[in-house]
């Protein structure tokens, strides 16, 4: 097409609508045919306002949606700045406030919408804002400066968030709302209860069901300024901020005077493909009125973005009205709503679940018939929002027992409210039910439901589950729930750990006889064994140390069901030379062990007898291997991908980070055992956020995961931190691996402790990445503890004769083979044999010292 | 040993060769026993052949007390046996055999019926 042919589309509106628009017209083609000029009236190009509040963190070019200023295409012009005072739809032209006119083909509404700030007396004064630009969040950061109070008139979405905006820039803040709950848009009564619940925890005053009277003024360092505000009822609270979000109005100004047609309640009026009353002329976003209706929301805009370029290019795509299910996280408080939240049709039925304690409501509305999902509202946990909206798109027919699909997770989430026959112990089949009958028949604490109900008495994983039904039981019943270590210890893990580090106890004879009874067991021997290494980092093999350990740790080695051991080399982020991997070959045929490579980039050697561990790690360390600590409660392994050093989409070396983060963490001990894993690119293939810290490369630098597990209870990481640099990275995982290793409870993993917080993950954030308690320092000069004192356990052992000397079959009889451990062979390599009771090895055998 | 004697007396280690609260195993008559050594020095001897897990490892198990009992728990899966007794104090049902100790000048012997 000659350029003379070409014709211009004038886009009005550089909000995020209007970059979607232009962003998808140049995608789909448009601009082949048209130019196209944006008129922006702000001086910034689009960014997302969604986020605006975290403008104050991150500043506003991270909240950019075009941060090079500038469209890519050549045809496609912006111009900043620019405000539009005039529309002739004749003439098909736009007169700037300058006088500038622009003459359009097509043209296309973005305008948005505007703050409404309702004509209550002292509105206009100094000190009251809107929260809609970056320019006004400017504004109220330097009207803060100095300020103590403010005040938010609109308890709605966007209210929240401007109180949530007062509150960073340290300002007492109240929020007023004429509804009698917050949220009343999205959320029903009991949820905005709830919510106003969690929003008070933050330190934010609530008033609801009030209106404002007027905004006080007063002379202020000679300016005429915001110095109160009063409400219906008389009371008054003095300020110096006052922020309106009482709702927004479309910008339809320039629509209205050009003549075409407005909704009755606001809003350009639009046909199915988003065509004004002008054939010439499109509306799109918050400015357009689709049935008479406008949509506060950004994803309805996105779809009208998208079906007005379809339009231009005579496409058949058609608006048929959006869906208005929004999640987010307001003040860190999970909220979402989804389909009918209100319940509006007929005859649907509301199924509650609501924990005021834990701050979790959530209400599915059902169809009369029970056989539907029609909506809902979430708060507090909305991880079911994915499914649950998906079931009310796709009309998916609802499950036998809907209530199951808002109960929480079992996880981190109190499990009181599983069904009584959701099955806890799956080994043997034990119920809630069954446990909580157990407590209801005089068990006082989770080890005697696991002796009367074998409930966690097999592979143990749901042992957390069990005591913490057994908790939920007895606080419950309005009881003091017993959170004792066991009956030794009258605390737990983390008022321990507090103990010990500052009375500085070295063994654990101080320890018990200070603040125990009795001389321990299997449950807090092993605690405050981890306890003195993360503080000490002294040779779990000391002496009074060894006694502590439970018996991976005190033969440094994991026991296997026969009571032999497998071994397993570290190989730092799984890279491995062939004459490490010849000498692992070597080694496991000379003491015939079986080998499997294990779920975590290494090589394990089962089947080893106690007597011969020495002998085989003198091989291992020999040739330049260390302790994998596959044992223990320790950091196992940071898996890796290739990353960019062979693979062609890897943007950063994972393999070189994740051998540095497993060397700085190796030997580490913690509550529960703990995993990492670096991936080069987003396309994960260490997954990464499997693990109790996941990093993931992206081109700027590294995210940090955490909180990631597999287990019986698997859970994936979420994001800390993005973009981080080397340096960043590492002090922040330092601090959150030490801040765990100091609060979570014995064997909690890190997804289980960051449930636990008040604030979750919020929390760790704070501590974390803020340095809210200020511990930063001390985390990371802790961790620098542990990693100047880390020495390879087994090269320690072997070297000292004192510590070798345990490794024995038997004490009289050195090196004799247990008569009990035999093997089979299966798949050419050996296997325990099945044990049908004790062996003998008759009186023959000659035993001889001491 | 040839005593004609209804019990024997087998001589296993020096008292300093058991850790304070911990345990080792031992051949007696062929037989694989654990002995243990409490916090108040007293030394006691159970099967190390644990009837849960169903191997020989007892004496690898953490030593610590119950209420006012000296007992062990099962490296496999925990469970805990009274060390004067044998009884398992998880499941009264189930018993491990013991064995009479004698602490002689500093060297512990284990006592053991001939099969």
């Amino acid at each position: 097409m000659s350029p003379h042919l070409r014709k211009r589309l004038v886009v009005i509106g550089h909000g995020m609508v209007g970059h979607r628009f232009v962003q998808a017209a140049v995608e789909r083609g448009l601009s082949e045919t048209y130019d196209i000029v944006v008129l922006g009236a702000e001086s910034r190009a689009a960014y997302d306002r969604v986020a605006l509040t975290s403008f104050f963190e991150v500043g506003a070019d991270s909240l950019s949606l075009l941060p090079s200023g500038d469209y890519e295409d050549p045809r496609v012009t912006l111009r900043l700045g620019a405000n539009v005072a005039g529309l002739d739809l004749e003439s098909r032209t736009v007169t700037l406030d300058d006088g500038e006119t622009v003459g359009y083909d097509e043209l296309v509404l973005a305008t948005g919408s505007a703050p409404f700030v309702p004509p209550v007396p002292g509105h206009d004064l100094e000190g009251a804002f809107v929260y809609r630009t970056i320019e006004d969040l400017e504004a109220i950061r330097d009207a803060a400066a100095g300020a103590s109070t403010g005040v938010v008139i609109g308890g709605g979405l966007l209210g929240l968030e401007a109180a949530n905006a007062l509150r960073q820039l340290g300002l007492d803040t109240h929020v007023v709302e004429m509804n009698p709950r917050l949220m009343s848009a999205q959320v029903d009564e009991a949820g905005g209860r709830i919510l106003g619940r969690h929003v008070e925890k933050l330190g934010l005053t609530i008033h609801t069901g009030v209106a404002t009277e007027r905004i006080e003024g007063g002379r202020v360092e000679g300016e005429e300024r915001v110095t109160g505000i009063t409400f219906a009822g008389g009371e008054t609270v003095p300020l110096e901020v006052v922020v309106f979000s009482a709702g927004v109005r479309p910008r339809d100004q320039l629509a209205r005077q050009a003549g075409l047609v407005v909704a009755e309640r606001g809003g350009v009026a639009v046909d199915d493909q988003l065509r004004t009353s002008d054939p010439h002329v499109w509306a799109i976003g918050e400015c357009a009125a689709h049935q008479g209706r406008m949509y506060g929301l950004v994803a309805p805009g996105y779809t009208m973005a998208e079906i007005a370029v379809d339009a231009l290019l005579d496409g058949g795509g058609t608006f048929t009205g959006a869906d208005m299910s929004t999640k987010l996280k307001l003040l860190g408080v999970d909220v979402a709503s989804f389909g009918d939240a209100h319940g509006t049709t007929d005859g649907s039925i509301d199924l509650v679940f609501s924990d005021a304690v834990a701050g979790i409501y959530k209400k599915l509305v059902i169809s009369g018939d029970g056989r539907h999902l029609l909506g809902g509202v979430l708060v507090g946990d909305a991880s079911a929002y994915g499914t649950l909206r998906a079931m009310v798109s796709s009309r998916i027919e609802l499950p036998a027992n809907p209530e199951e699909l808002i109960l929480p997770a079992s996880s981190g989430a109190p499990a009181i409210a599983l069904p009584d026959e959701a099955v806890v112990c799956s080994c043997n089949t034990v119920t809630k039910g069954d446990i909580e009958g157990a407590v209801e028949g005089g068990c006082e604490s989770a080890a005697c439901v696991t002796t009367c109900t074998t409930a966690g008495s097999t592979c143990g994983s749901c042992k957390p589950q069990v005591k913490k039904i057994v908790e939920d039981y007895f606080a419950s019943q309005g009881k003091v729930v017993d959170r004792s270590l066991c009956e030794h210890f009258a605390m737990t893990r983390s008022e321990l750990f507090d103990v010990v580090l500052v009375h500085g106890y070295r063994t654990f004879d101080e320890i018990v006889q200070a603040h125990g009874r009795g001389r321990g067991c299997d449950v807090c021997r092993p605690v405050v064994a981890s306890v003195l290494a993360s503080q000490l980092n002294g040779h779990v093999l000391a002496p009074g140390r060894r006694t502590l350990q439970d018996t991976n740790d005190a033969f440094l080695a994991n026991i296997q069901r026969n009571g032999t051991y497998s071994v397993v080399p570290r190989i730092p982020g799984g890279e491995i030379t062939p004459e490490k991997l010849i000498v692992i070959g070597e080694v496991a045929r000379d003491f015939g062990l079986y080998t499997k490579i294990t779920g975590g980039q290494r090589i394990d050697l089962f089947g080893a007898r106690t007597e011969q561990l020495p002998a085989i790690w003198k091989r291992l360390v020999d040739a330049g291997f260390e302790s994998g600590h596959a044992y223990g409660k320790a950091l196992r392994t940071v898996k890796s991908c290739v990353g960019s050093t062979w693979c062609r989409f890897g943007v950063q070396d994972s393999v070189a980070m994740a051998i540095a983060l497993e060397l700085r963490y190796r030997g580490l001990r913690s509550p529960h055992k703990l995993k990492g894993g670096v991936s080069g690119c987003a396309r994960e293939c260490a997954e990464a956020r499997g693990k109790d810290f996941g990093v993931i490369a992206t081109e700027k630098g590294w995210n940090l995961y955490v909180g990631g597990n597999g287990g019986a209870v698997p859970a994936h990481a979420q994001l800390l931190a993005g973009d981080l640099d080397d340096d960043q990275l590492v002090r922040l995982i330092d601090r959150y691996l030490m801040y765990y290793i100091r609060t979570a409870d014995r064997l909690q993993r890190t997804s289980t402790w960051i449930d636990s917080l008040e604030g979750g993950l919020d929390r760790v954030r704070e501590v974390v990445v803020d340095d809210a308690l200020g511990l930063g320092t001390e985390l990371e000069e802790a961790m620098a503890r542990h990693v100047d004192t880390y020495v390879d356990e087994w090269k320690a052992t072997i070297e000292d004769p004192e510590k070798v000397r345990r490794f024995v079959s038997f004490i009289n009889a050195p090196d004799t083979p247990d008569p009990n451990i035999s093997f089979g062979s299966t798949r050419d390599q050996i296997v325990p044999e099945a044990s049908t009771g004790p062996v003998s090895l008759g009186s023959s055998i000659p035993v001889g010292r001491p | 040993m040839t005593a004609p004697s209804t019990q024997r007396l087998v001589a296993i280690c020096r008292l300093d060769d058991i850790d304070p609260e911990g345990g080792v195993a031992a051949l007696v008559g062929g037989e694989v026993v654990a002995v243990f050594r409490t916090y108040a020095d007293e030394v006691l001897a159970l099967d190390n052949y644990d009837p849960f897990g169903r191997a020989s490892v007892l004496s690898r198990g953490i030593v610590g007390t119950r209420g006012d009992r000296d007992v062990v728990a099962s490296p496999l899966h925990k469970q805990v046996f009274d060390l004067r007794t044998g009884v398992c104090l998880d499941d009264e049902t189930v018993r491990v055999a013991v064995h009479p100790v004698v602490v002689r000048d500093g060297v512990v012997h284990v006592e053991i019926a001939p099969a």
